[in-house]
């Protein structure tokens, strides 16, 4: 064993070795790179720095709150004012429910429709679809069917209020259920509604006649709707849940009472109102474009 | 310096000590802090607990992986207010143990989510999430429709009393029933549940249908309640910085 404190090169490397010698062989002992020693003197500096400048050390009940005073949550805060505010030059003018006059206005509309359509992705899409195509369940926003109205007004108050929603001034839409219809009748009811679309249901036949006792109070004597008590129209083609026989027996069997919440806590009156210009729009096929 | 670390490591017991005393000090400054938690955190007044149906969703979003794509926090980022709302609070967590925060999104937050869509939506989304987002790559989770097995949420609502959420003796003894209570809307049960929890936990048939709990119905009341607990953050942001 060689001399513990005997300086010995390698040749090959050039580095020194540990001096040790375990049964021939030897360790090198490289050098700590110096861009590292560097690196972790320079990060050392900054976060002294750091600790002055920014809040940092906990002290019990509060913090060092740094030379600067930045404070995430305020910055958060104002950044989201400064951001609505810059939208709140033409925004506000959504404000006002004067929807002739808004939709004149072609170059607010032109500002205003892009971010509603953020605005629709973000909040109605999951519903309604992308391009308000609806689905089993939820309501086609892009056709001229309507259950109350497809004037910007109503629709605004549908997204304010929802339907059948947690809010005191919501649209009900319900279905009660008429399992206490025996059977076999509920199966002829069926087919006679699945059948009122094409014209071809008979009002004469005994399942007329349960229509009429049971049904046309809220969806008119002839199953064409229109009462605004959220009863949809039977004779047209749209439909919510469907009309085929089965999905009609479902209905019956069970009730319907989809429900679409309010969304005054969530979105401002400007952007309930545009977005209520927007869908009106997706009715009239225009795809949200003016 | 470099030479005091060169003669250490030649010494064992003193590398060893040293060792400690260095993994003590980033020890320190991570636990200390703790210990002022009660403190630092004030809990809002209107916090209310996860209910029993609520906290077996939860178990079930913790099964299913749902943090591992969701994230529960709204950060406090300008842009981040803007789609989602008012940032998170850590007392809205304060019930949450463990808390779900989660780091990674590949689907959005779901903080805010409480109430955005209906249970209707949830139904058709948990089972099919392409059958309403066509573009979706969320998994699909039809096994959900199996019914709920309760027989642990006595005990869970025990483990969260001894850990300090405010469920009192009452309550874990009834927390299997109110969890079948709190799905059937109109129900002599639905009324204790109410009389326990209040009005603020929604009591409906989440997945549809009243004659049948299933975990649908329990990951629903879960996710109706997200953001629904207090209504601190939006004072919060309301006021300007807390």
């Amino acid at each position: 064993m060689t001399a513990p404190h005997h300086r010995e090169v390698d040749p090959v490397t050039g580095h020194d070795t540990t001096g040790h010698d375990w049964n021939g062989i030897r360790e090198l002992n490289t050098p700590f790179p110096r861009l590292v020693i560097w690196a972790l003197v320079l990060a050392f500096l900054y976060s002294v720095i750091a600790w002055v400048l920014l809040p940092a050390w906990p002290t019990g009940r509060d913090y060092t709150r740094g030379l600067l005073g930045l404070d995430q949550r305020a910055e958060a805060a104002e950044g989201f004012r400064a951001l609505s505010g810059r939208r709140q030059d033409w925004l506000s003018r959504f404000g006002g429910a004067d929807f002739a006059a808004l939709t004149a206005d072609k170059a607010l509309m032109a500002t205003a429709m892009p971010a509603a359509a953020r605005l629709y992705a973000d909040n109605c899409a999951a519903c309604h679809g992308t391009r308000g195509q609806g689905g089993p369940g939820f309501p086609v926003l892009s056709d001229g069917t309507w259950l109350w109205s497809g004037d910007p007004d109503e629709i605004a108050t549908t997204i304010r209020h929802g339907i059948n929603a947690d809010d005191p001034d919501t649209r009900y839409a319900e279905m009660p259920a008429f399992d206490w219809i025996e059977r076999p009748d509920r199966i002829a009811l069926s087919r006679f509604v699945a059948d009122l679309p094409g014209g071809a249901a008979d009002f004469e036949t005994p399942a007329g006649g349960l229509f009429t006792e049971n049904c046309a109070t809220c969806h008119g004597d002839t199953g064409a709707g229109g009462l605004s008590v959220g009863a949809p129209s039977l004779t047209d083609t749209a439909t919510l849940y469907g009309q085929d026989p089965e999905t009609v027996m479902e209905t019956l069997r069970h009730g319907r009472a989809g429900l679409m919440p309010a969304w005054s806590g969530r979105l401002s009156g400007a952007e309930i109102n545009l977005l209520a210009l927007y869908v009106t729009q997706l009715g009239q096929g225009s795809g949200g474009r003016p | 310096m470099l030479k005091l670390h060169y003669n250490l490591e030649k010494i064992s017991m003193g590398l060893v000590a040293a060792i400690i005393v260095a993994a003590s000090i980033g020890g320190l400054v991570e636990i200390a802090p703790l210990f002022t938690l009660d403190e630092t955190v004030e809990l809002p007044g209107d916090l209310r607990p996860n209910t029993p149906l609520e906290l077996a969703g939860r178990e079930i979003y913790m099964r299913e992986g749902c943090y591992a794509c969701h994230s529960q926090m709204v950060r406090s980022l300008a842009d981040e207010l803007d789609r989602y709302g008012p940032y998170s609070l850590a007392s809205e967590s304060a019930y949450d143990h463990p808390m779900l925060w989660g780091s990674k999104r590949t689907g959005p937050d779901l903080a805010r989510l409480g109430g955005k869509y209906s249970d209707d939506w949830h139904v058709a989304h948990l089972i099919d999430p392409r059958s309403v987002v066509p573009a979706s790559i969320m998994p699909s989770y039809p096994w959900l429709t199996r019914p709920l097995d309760t027989a642990l949420l006595p005990d869970a609502l025990a483990t969260l009393a001894r850990l300090g959420v405010p469920y009192d003796k009452e309550m874990i003894a009834a927390a299997e029933a109110d969890a079948l209570a709190q799905s059937r809307p109109g129900t002599e049960a639905a009324d204790g549940f109410q009389a326990r929890y209040g009005a603020r936990p929604a009591v409906q048939a989440f997945d549809g249908d009243p004659s049948r709990l299933t975990e649908l119905d329990a990951l629903i009341a879960y996710l109706q309640s997200l953001g629904t607990l207090t209504d601190a953050p939006y004072r919060a942001l309301a006021e300007g910085a807390p």
